[in-house]
């Protein structure tokens, strides 16, 4: 680099100071311009973690009934299913034996739930 | 700003160059950038949606993002009538917004109860419990009544001032943030106005009235 007799990297750490610099400036005008004309004002509702309008009434932690595990299979066999299938059929050729096991356990494991599903007559319908 | 500052701001301008202040910049970037809430009640609701949309395009105001959450809301549009249940719910949702906010009242019913004043379970403007802004009269107002409301509280913003004793109100550190939620009793709203921004008055036979 001719007429500059640091670091060859002394460009790049001046530029890295400059981008946190540019990043960061902006954040702290911020941070005094609140701390200025912005006065803080909490108060018990615009604090609470609920915003539409109504008071949350009761606990979050309810129980869910175990009947909707149904759903949960179809939905494992239907849809996370054909989202591996896919890259499991592109990469078939070039598996290695391991590998292709691996998929085919997966594999049985979720047809075992298809025919779970079949035998409870969730996919018979009408 | 004192009257010779003007003198000379203007006097500048005419010479090509431009001077600001502080104040002036920050309203002039606040009121082309006023949020408002996701929030419908009635019929005025729809002009309200009419408005956003393409024919009559609030987003040349800036105002095109409806925030579905009071944390990032600026403006809240009460369009339509306030039932006595959803008046709690209306005060809540306003102190849950963020100074500094402002206030739309669209429309006869958000304004003074309008066809349903006589109604039992109508409240009689959305101002007896928050401090409204503007207030739009029509049953339902157009979307060009909404713009004229909306460029009127742009014009309100444009004039505040950040310092000195006329500020507004947010930025006076001890008053409080929130406006207390009116409950449902027995016989309507307790209480039935707030008295501090719907001052009782001797003059105005409603003040007692639900």
């Amino acid at each position: 680099m001719i007429g500059n007799p640091g670091h060859p990297w002394l460009t790049v750490v001046a530029l890295l100071v400059g981008a946190v610099a540019f990043g960061f400036a902006p954040l702290a005008l911020a941070w005094l311009w609140a701390r200025f004309y912005s006065p803080q004002k909490p108060g018990r509702e615009k604090n609470s973690t609920y915003e539409c309008g109504l008071e949350s009434k009761g606990d979050a932690w309810i129980q869910f009934g175990a009947s909707y595990y149904l759903y949960a299979i179809v939905f494992l066999v239907f849809d996370v299913e054909a989202v591996f299938l896919l890259p499991f059929a592109a990469a078939f050729t070039a598996l290695s034996l391991g590998a292709c096991l691996a998929m085919l356990v997966f594999l049985l494991l979720l047809v075992e739930g298809l025919v779970w599903a079949c035998q409870k007559g969730v996919l018979t319908w009408a | 700003m004192a009257d010779d500052l003007k003198e000379l701001k203007i006097e500048l301008s005419k010479n090509g160059i431009f001077t600001t202040t502080l104040e002036e910049l920050y309203n002039w970037g606040r009121k082309n950038s006023v949020w408002p809430l996701t929030f419908g009640l009635a019929c005025c609701a729809i002009e309200m949606i009419a408005t956003t949309m393409a024919r009559y395009d609030l987003a040349r105001f800036g105002a095109e993002v409806f925030r579905p959450s009071p944390r990032q809301a600026d403006l809240i549009i009460v369009s339509g009538t306030v039932t006595k249940k959803m008046a709690p719910q209306v005060v809540r949702l306003y102190n849950q917004m963020p100074e500094p906010k402002y206030v739309i009242a669209m429309g006869a019913c958000a304004i003074s109860g309008g066809p349903f004043r006589d109604g039992y379970n109508v409240l009689k403007g959305i101002d007896r419990y928050i401090p409204v802004d503007v207030h739009i009269p029509g049953c339902p107002p157009r979307p060009e009544a909404l713009i004229h409301a909306f460029m009127t509280l742009q014009k309100k913003i444009d004039q505040q001032a950040l310092t000195g004793e006329s500020r507004p109100r947010h930025l006076h550190a001890d008053l409080p943030s929130e406006f207390p939620v009116p409950a449902y009793g027995d016989h309507g709203l307790e209480p039935p106005a707030n008295p501090d921004v719907f001052p009782a008055r001797a003059d105005n036979p409603l003040k007692v009235l639900q």
